[in-house]
């Protein structure tokens, strides 16, 4: 045995001979070398059988041509029948050896339990594939089993860095179904949460971002914006995160006094910190040089790959769903939808950047425009009876015990809501079947489909811009996966 | 609950898009949906392609086991599977909903992939928890659940709460 194993200071004399620790499996060498069963074992335990990325020799030449994306470049007839042309479809690498190796799912800068096989000649990224599943929790097949008030609860959870942009997007599709209208003051409160949730999507995303390009100071001042944010939340909603605030019907308190100077500190401090980050990293030639022309994606292929949000717009196309199909009140307010020009990593820095000065001028604005009135709608078969009206009229207590032993009951029919999230596109396909609790709720998730883009990304790159690549694609797992 | 015609001002896609004559078409709460038979699904999708609808936003499956009795317009027979498809045009800022009867005996759809490579991840999630078929999909693989799964757990005949929770060491599923 080679390896020296240390327990601790003075536990040993030095020089005395050294045991292998109880706790260390047969058939394990120290040094790092395992026995040929050994290795079978953990190799079958660990395996993903087919869901893994196959070598290239083990994969065919129409397969490699899929994989580059030819079938976009053909006309869309015969695609799926054209023939393979030796001088246009230059599908297998050079001579040089290649191998496979696995990022994640345990790696901090997959941002969760994300696996990427990468495929490298050298130190370039040839092929990869994202592996995924691991936080699978079935939440769709649980919304199955809430009714329609818990149902908000389920979906938080979700996207864990933008609850309230699903919350949003749950409570849209409900009310959708009911049709019913929310009063004014309810609708700009959510334009405030959801603008503050991107705020603090982005700074943290910063953060991350800025802690996989080795920049620690980015990382620290990221979540210490964030926090600022968080408190504001924990103040109206009671909770950090997870808020279940953004309810069928409304929301689920007012705003709590005094919430419009919280609001200005945020605006005001974040304004100036952003100009920070844009000191700290914007012109700064290390992050520049290691992010510009690297992880580029054409307008195309993102509209192709069904890429939305910061991926889409970084590669020039001009395309927000608060801008192009206004929810909520964001035809009447003023912001500029952020555009890239080269899509590559830096865009996707600088939009995302913009992104939160844009949220900004939102939030001023509803700040200014926010009208009274009430929180959530005086529907009774929507809205429960405040307390004290059980006390006196039979009526509200006969509507609260049906709202809180039944729930809503929406008729039949299925719609679909899409918003505009911190990520791209969050969308909410709702079933009902005129029962209390949703038939069937599939949930759109922008990470869980921009990851499609990441093989794109990386494709003949280094192995040390992967990491930033997949960095500024920001995929949370917790929707990836659900 | 599904419309026949239109919300007020709002012209319909199949209007103004060649290749979709003859295919049922109904309005759910403002929503446009187009219900191709099997046969016309990837017909109908290239034409709604050429129409300027490039992105294809969202794909799941649905299984209505327990909801047979639900609305759809006339000429359209109701199985048991459905796969539902939310094309997205940038240019006319609209979306357009495809829903496709499975039946239930032979759960298989062509796939959508050649026309729309966006959807790769998503039918794979729809054979995964629908056991679903994608005919000529390049990677017809589970995406979610481990490869040797059995079962497809958002079918309605499904159970829940039966199945422990998984770890490698512990027993199977059953």
């Amino acid at each position: 045995m080679t390896g020296q194993l240390t327990h601790g200071p003075g536990s040993r004399a030095p020089g005395a001979p050294t045991e292998p620790p109880d706790e260390v499996e047969p058939g394990v060498d120290l040094a790092g070398e395992l026995d040929a069963d050994v290795e079978a074992r953990l190799e079958a335990e660990t395996s993903e059988g087919p869901q893994e990325l196959a070598p290239e020799e083990a994969t065919e030449e129409v397969e490699l041509l899929i994989e580059q994306g030819s079938v976009l470049r053909l006309p869309e007839d015969s695609a799926a029948e054209a023939p393979l042309d030796p001088d246009r479809d230059n599908v297998r690498f050079g001579e040089g050896e290649t191998m496979i190796i696995n990022l994640g799912p345990q790696h901090p800068s997959t941002h969760g339990v994300l696996r990427m096989m990468l495929e490298l000649e050298g130190e370039t990224v040839l092929r990869s594939k994202p592996v995924i599943g691991y936080l699978h929790t079935g939440m769709e097949k649980t919304a199955e089993e809430l009714t329609y008030f818990q149902g908000a609860t389920n979906v938080t959870r979700m996207d864990y860095l933008a609850p309230l942009s699903n919350e949003l997007t749950f409570s849209l599709a409900v009310e959708k179904l009911l049709d019913v209208q929310i009063p004014p003051r309810a609708t700009w409160i959510r334009m405030l949460m959801a603008e503050l949730q991107r705020i603090s999507s982005h700074v943290i995303w910063a953060a991350t971002n800025g802690m996989d390009l080795a920049s620690t100071t980015m990382m620290i001042f990221g979540f210490r914006e964030r926090e600022l944010l968080l408190s504001f939340f924990e103040k109206v909603t009671g909770l950090r995160m997870n808020h279940n605030y953004i309810r069928p019907g409304g929301v689920a308190a007012d705003l709590p006094d005094g919430w419009e100077d919280d609001v200005e500190v945020i605006c005001d401090t974040i304004e100036a910190r952003v100009g920070d980050y844009d000191e700290l990293l914007t012109g700064q030639p290390i992050f520049r040089e290691r992010t510009e022309g690297v992880g580029v994606i054409s307008p195309e292929l993102a509209v192709a790959l069904s890429a939305t949000g910061p991926i889409l717009r970084a590669a020039g196309v001009a395309w927000d769903l608060r801008r192009s199909m206004p929810y909520l009140a964001y035809g009447e307010v003023d912001f500029d939808v952020v555009v890239g020009t080269v899509g590559d990593t830096f865009d996707r820095y600088a939009v995302r950047l913009n992104e939160i000065r844009e949220s900004i001028r939102i939030v001023r604005q509803v700040l200014e425009k926010m009208p009274p009135g009430d929180y959530r709608v005086q529907d009774k078969k929507v809205t429960p009876p405040p307390r004290a009206r059980i006390d006196e009229s039979m009526e509200a207590l006969i509507h609260h015990f049906k709202l809180f032993t039944r729930g809503l009951e929406p008729p039949a029919g299925e719609v679909y809501v899409g918003t505009e999230s911190p990520r791209g596109e969050v969308g909410c396909y709702l079933v009902s079947d005129g029962s209390n609790k949703p038939y069937r709720m599939h949930w759109r998730a922008p990470s869980f489909v921009n990851l499609q883009s990441v093989p794109a990304l990386l494709r003949g790159g280094l192995l040390a811009d992967a990491i930033a690549i997949l960095s500024s694609v920001d995929p949370v797992l917790g929707e990836v996966d659900r | 609950m599904l419309d026949t015609s239109p919300p007020e001002g709002v012209e319909p896609v199949s209007a103004s898009v060649t290749g979709l004559e003859g295919i049922p078409a109904a309005w759910s709460r403002g929503d446009e949906i187009l219900f191709p038979p099997l046969d016309r699904y990837v017909p109908a999708a290239a034409a709604l392609r050429r129409g300027g609808f490039l992105t294809c936003i969202d794909l799941c499956g649905v299984d209505y086991l327990r909801h047979m009795g639900r609305a759809l317009p006339a000429g359209v027979a109701p199985e048991r599977f459905e796969v539902v498809v939310q094309l997205l045009s940038h240019e006319r800022r609209r979306y357009v909903r495809l829903r496709v009867q499975v039946p239930e005996a032979d759960p298989v759809v062509p796939t959508l992939f050649h026309l729309y490579p966006g959807s790769e991840n998503m039918e794979r999630e729809a054979y995964d928890l629908f056991g679903i078929r994608f005919e000529g999909h390049p990677d017809p693989t589970r995406i979610l659940m481990p490869q040797d799964w059995e079962g497809h757990p958002l079918r309605k005949d499904y159970g829940v709460g039966r199945v422990p929770v998984q770890f490698k060491e512990a027993p199977g599923p059953r």
